[in-house]
């Protein structure tokens, strides 16, 4: 099984780390072009500055060079197990308060920086799918409405805060921080080896 | 890694060191006012830093360069989503905690303005929000982290648009850490003790081989070749203060600084990113600087 992280901008070594540590038979891809897309059976949306991902996404890198947003866009369509994580899980989302969507493939409503700037970043607790997880939520945004097809996974404060709609799993906090838990990190490679 | 009482010092800790891990392979780009701002972020910038004159204007003008105005900072808050940045002088712990009220998400305690104290710098440990600081070595980034910071930059030579002292600054950075690393621990101390840095940072260094934050190259970066060479030595990510709005095509010179930083280590990617920007920002040389004009020397 071959798992890739999105290694534009943004927690790329923390996702890689995490995947390592669950079995050393996984193997990691770094996905910056096409053809690094193309050997994953899934694939992580890290955290970062999702405008700045956004951004490089859908640039043509080079004249007649294809950008990376349609073949990524297609492959989570036809069923490729991908993993927003803050910035992924906007760049998933189909409606984002103020601005056009991106990938627009997860039926939720987002507004951006819900809790508000860094100062009020802040660590919580929770119950993810039967687990209790410790939660860091980075300037993280906040999940307004939940389509009938997104099944809620975890919640903070009477909120979604981890949401997955098939194949598409997204979470507004970062267990890529969590060092010495890994255990989101596993649940999304069963996701994967389920559709591999 | 955090752990669960959100009220801990220990996660406030982490939370600012985990923000500038979110930065990570990302540009920060100086402005001075929101149509700049708004440049910036449509360019693909993680962040922006507020200031009123950027470091080649600062150099020019000289005088006491200052904390800028907090309304100006928070137009630029208003009109941008990613975090906005804003530098305090090296010591002036008000500046900082007039920084905070705004909710700034990271000051810059920078030697781009006038030190406000030239023995101490700022106990950033006390403050909610988290602080970037430069190092031209690894005693200095010790020193800082010591103090609080939660992010650290090379300090090169800031409005000069000239990389060879953030060149300097990264390469000494590295060589130390990988020298640390190859050392055996009864070493440590003395090797603590010869750079200024407490010892239990340098041994966590030792072990980890690597910086407990994230290292920025900063301080004369103005072309996307000099980002690619920045990260390709091992730097998180840039800061580019005077190279982008300084320079004839700023919009393009910053997508295209942004792209050079994504792709750093794909030379075709950057024939792309480096062509057809028009004039960079014109630069200084270094070497013949007099001392007393260096901003790096600022800081202790």
């Amino acid at each position: 099984m071959t798992i890739g992280v999105l290694a534009l901008q943004g927690s790329v070594s923390e996702h890689l780390k995490m995947i390592t540590s669950i079995n050393k038979k996984i193997v990691t891809v770094p996905v910056r072009t096409v053809d690094e897309l193309a050997t994953v059976d899934g694939l992580i949306i890290p955290g970062g500055e999702s405008t700045t991902l956004r951004k490089i996404l859908e640039t043509p890198p080079a004249p007649n060079v294809e950008p990376l947003f349609i073949p990524i866009k297609e492959r989570i369509a036809a069923g490729m197990a991908v993993w927003g994580t803050c910035a992924g899980l906007i760049l998933l989302a189909s409606r984002v308060e103020g601005e056009n969507p991106c990938f627009g493939l997860l039926d939720i409503d987002v507004k951006r920086n819900g809790y508000g700037r860094q100062i009020n970043s802040f660590v919580g607790e929770g119950e993810f799918d039967g687990m209790t997880v410790g939660m860091a939520f980075i300037r993280a945004p906040i999940v307004t409405r939940v389509g009938s097809g997104v099944q809620v996974l975890a919640e903070y404060d009477g909120k979604p805060v981890a949401v997955r709609q098939d194949n598409i799993l997204a979470t507004t906090f970062h267990p890529e921080v969590m060092q010495r838990d890994n255990r989101i990190h596993k649940y999304f490679c069963n996701m994967v080896e389920d559709k591999v | 890694m955090a752990v669960k009482d959100d009220k801990s010092v220990t996660n406030r800790r982490l939370l600012n060191r985990n923000l500038a891990q979110m930065l990570k392979g990302g540009v920060i780009m100086d402005v001075t006012n929101v149509e700049q701002a708004r440049i910036a972020q449509n360019a693909g910038a993680v962040a922006v830093m507020a200031l009123e004159r950027v470091p080649a204007d600062i150099r020019k003008e000289g005088g006491v360069a200052r904390m800028s105005d907090p309304k100006m900072i928070n137009e630029i808050q208003n009109a941008v989503t990613i975090p906005v940045m804003a530098k305090v002088r090296i010591g002036h712990f008000v500046e900082a905690q007039i920084l905070e009220a705004i909710c700034i998400d990271y000051i810059d305690e920078s030697e781009v303005l006038t030190p406000a104290d030239d023995m101490y710098h700022i106990d950033k440990n006390k403050f909610q929000v988290p602080f970037v600081c430069g190092a031209r070595d690894l005693g200095e980034a010790l020193r800082r982290i010591a103090e609080g910071a939660s992010m650290i930059r090379t300090k090169g030579e800031a409005g000069t648009g000239n990389v060879v002292e953030a060149v300097k600054h990264m390469r000494k950075m590295r060589t130390q850490i990988a020298e640390v690393s190859a050392l055996p621990v009864e070493q440590l101390a003395t090797y603590a003790k010869d750079i200024g840095a407490p010892l239990d940072l340098v041994k966590l260094v030792a072990k980890t081989k690597q910086l407990p934050v994230v290292n920025f190259a900063a301080g004369g970066i103005a072309t996307p070749a000099d980002a690619a060479l920045m990260m390709q030595l091992g730097a998180d990510g840039v800061f580019v203060g005077s190279g982008i709005f300084k320079s004839s095509d700023p919009q393009r010179r910053a997508e295209a600084i942004v792209k050079a930083v994504a792709y750093y280590n794909d030379p075709v990617m950057l024939v792309n990113a480096s062509q057809g920007l028009g004039e960079a920002m014109r630069g200084i040389d270094v070497e013949n600087m007099d001392d007393s004009e260096r901003l790096a020397k600022r800081g202790w």
